[in-house]
């Protein structure tokens, strides 16, 4: 009976191993309430400075999305301000869209290749320069952007040469390491067996890549293009220096226009907090916000479909 | 009379043995010749030199790292972007190890099936219609008959012709090694590889694929790599035993079990291996 006892406590005791354990998960729980808290404090900041252009200054939600000019400082010919942000959405739109379009292809045939058809030559030298590409600073390509692409476009098409076409270049070669790195992870992530499946049937290698191991990648490969997108989006430094920075409608790909991070990196410093044309810019933070928690919220769906499959 | 039979019997035993073929009924349809393997230095297969019977069923068993399933997957050049295969393989009279061969080709008619079953990610009718639609045969009404012939011979039509739209990936362990089956064989191949395809599968399902092999040896060449030394027994006409990438006998299966020529061979089948 004794011993049935000494044992009970014994085994109820708390040992240092389990003390250890409480304090392991009260340390990486504090860290995670305190993350949770930042978030929903940056979300929550945005948000009521960004509100205040509807509430206080009693702008309508719907002239500032379709509103197709951007004056916060005037008042209108109807008397209101003018915060029309649809140029500016427009324009960011128009850049991340074009990007991601152009960065597709050369992400997904350089990841083909890593991967599929020379893995030595890919492991030695493309996943390198990819990961150095991903790490120069946004400002680099916004310089190379103003020195080269600039010029060249004037070159080309006439104009000043800013405008969507310099962005959606500066945009592209800045997208394509993450979507490359992401592609090659979404192919390597196929299972070996699929490829020996179908190289078994007869099949040629492209036709494994094209018919098998892609379709089977597609869910991967979707989450890096929306991810690059996410990115092109959010991208403000270097969007900034070719785009023009004229806050009109987008009326051809050579245009000086702008995007919502653009008319924010200009516009924040020379505004006075609390004032309208603060407040509007709040607003374009709110947007942009919100439509980076969709782009979280796609890549989440991709995700989910892909598992079910 | 007072001679050890173990020492007799160790004195009459031989160090290799591999009969070549001679049934008229079932021609020798492939054959390697000197045939190595390297695994970048390391050789892997030291010359594998068997004959096929076409229309039979051949094991090939041994303990595991012998180099079974290398010789096998060099067979139908699944190696080649692996190892280095050096020798001959002669289907019907053509070396298929040369360089100048279509192995897109070769592999139509000598066909694999894998120890994993490994469907795609498409529904069962995808899966047979794949390698035919890669050949262009896209008719529906041509694929829906190769589809219905591949599973019964597969002996899978009666458990999935309901379901053909459904993806593949729901099927069983059993049931998805028999659609690889019926994948490999909607071609018609001539021969089918076979590397220990009944390994993930539970005894009954393993029963189901070895009466679908008994009934497939009508109109294909099977070569089965198995660890089961039961199942080669009761499905193969000859046995192959490979040791330390060597081939150390090749008979039929009944010499091969009753009465082995080499010592590690009898040690092997009756269990005192190792
Ligand atoms: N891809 C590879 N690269 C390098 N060595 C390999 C490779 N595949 C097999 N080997 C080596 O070749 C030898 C034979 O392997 P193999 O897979 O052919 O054996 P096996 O008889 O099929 O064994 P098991 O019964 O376990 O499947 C082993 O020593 C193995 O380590
Ligand atoms: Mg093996």
């Amino acid at each position: 009976m004794k011993t049935t006892e000494q044992l009970e406590a014994k085994l109820k005791r708390r040992s240092k191993a389990a003390k250890l354990e409480i304090w392991g998960r009260l340390v990486s729980l504090t860290a995670l309430m305190l993350i949770v808290a930042v978030v929903v404090a940056i979300i929550g900041f945005v948000a009521s400075k960004g509100i205040a252009t509807f509430t206080s200054n009693h702008v309508s939600l719907w002239d500032f999305l379709s509103g197709k000019s951007w004056n916060p400082g005037v008042n209108g010919a109807n008397g209101k301000p003018e915060v029309g942000a649809l140029p500016m959405i427009v324009g960011s739109f128009l850049i991340t869209i074009l990007s991601a379009i152009v960065a597709t292809p050369f992400a997904i045939g350089t990841a083909v290749f890593m991967n599929e058809i020379s893995p030595n030559k890919g492991a030695k030298i493309l996943q390198p320069v990819t990961e150095l590409l991903v790490g120069i600073p946004s400002v680099v390509y916004g310089f190379i952007g103003l020195s080269v692409v600039v010029p060249t476009t004037r070159a080309i098409f006439g104009g000043s040469g800013f405008g969507i076409l310099s962005g959606t270049c500066v945009l592209f070669v800045m997208i394509l390491p993450t979507v490359t790195s992401m592609s090659a992870d979404a192919l390597r992530a196929v299972p070996r067996y699929y490829r020996e499946a179908s190289l078994a049937l007869g099949a040629t290698q492209w036709q494994t890549i094209y018919k098998v191991v892609l379709r089977a990648a597609t869910p991967g490969l979707m989450t890096a293009v929306v991810f690059g997108m996410a990115r092109a989006f959010g991208e403000a430094l270097a969007v900034q220096m070719v785009i023009g920075n004229a806050a009109l409608m987008p009326n051809s790909l050579v245009s000086p226009s702008s995007t919502l991070t653009s008319v924010l990196t200009t516009g924040i410093g020379n505004t006075v907090m609390g004032s309208l044309q603060n407040n509007a810019l709040w607003s374009l933070a709110l947007v942009l916000l919100f439509m980076s928690l969709v782009f979280n919220l796609i890549i989440r769906l991709i995700g989910r479909k892909g598992r079910l499959q | 009379m007072f001679v050890n039979n173990d020492v007799k019997n160790a004195m009459a035993m031989e160090e290799r043995h591999v009969i070549k073929l001679s049934d008229p009924d079932h021609p020798v349809i492939l054959s390697t010749e000197d045939l190595h393997v390297y695994y970048g230095k390391k050789e892997a297969l030291f010359e594998g030199d068997l004959e096929f019977a076409s229309n039979q069923i051949s094991a090939l068993i041994g303990p595991s790292g012998s180099g079974k399933s290398t010789y096998l997957r060099s067979l139908n050049r699944m190696n080649d972007r692996i190892a280095t295969v050096t020798g001959k393989i002669m289907y019907r009279g053509v070396d298929i190890n040369q360089p100048s061969i279509d192995v897109y080709e070769m592999r139509r008619r000598v066909g694999m099936v894998f120890q994993r079953p490994n469907p795609f990610a498409k529904s069962i009718y995808d899966n047979i219609a794949f390698a035919l639609r890669l050949r262009g045969v896209t008719g529906k009404h041509k694929l829906d008959e190769i589809v219905e012939t591949s599973l019964k011979q597969a002996a899978l039509w009666d458990q999935v012709k309901d379901d053909l739209n459904k993806s593949a990936l729901a099927l069983s362990g059993g049931q998805a090694q028999r659609l690889c089956i019926a994948r490999a064989i909607a071609i018609k191949p001539d021969i089918l590889l076979l590397d220990e395809p009944a390994s993930a599968l539970d005894p009954v399902s393993t029963g189901q694929l070895e009466d679908t092999l008994l009934s497939l040896k009508e109109h294909y060449t099977i070569i089965i790599v198995t660890h089961n030394m039961q199942q080669a027994a009761r499905i193969s006409e000859y046995t192959a035993f490979f040791n330390q990438g060597r081939v150390l006998e090749y008979d039929t299966t009944s010499h091969i079990f009753t009465n082995p020529s080499v010592q590690v061979t009898s040690d092997y089948v009756s269990g005192n291996f190792g």
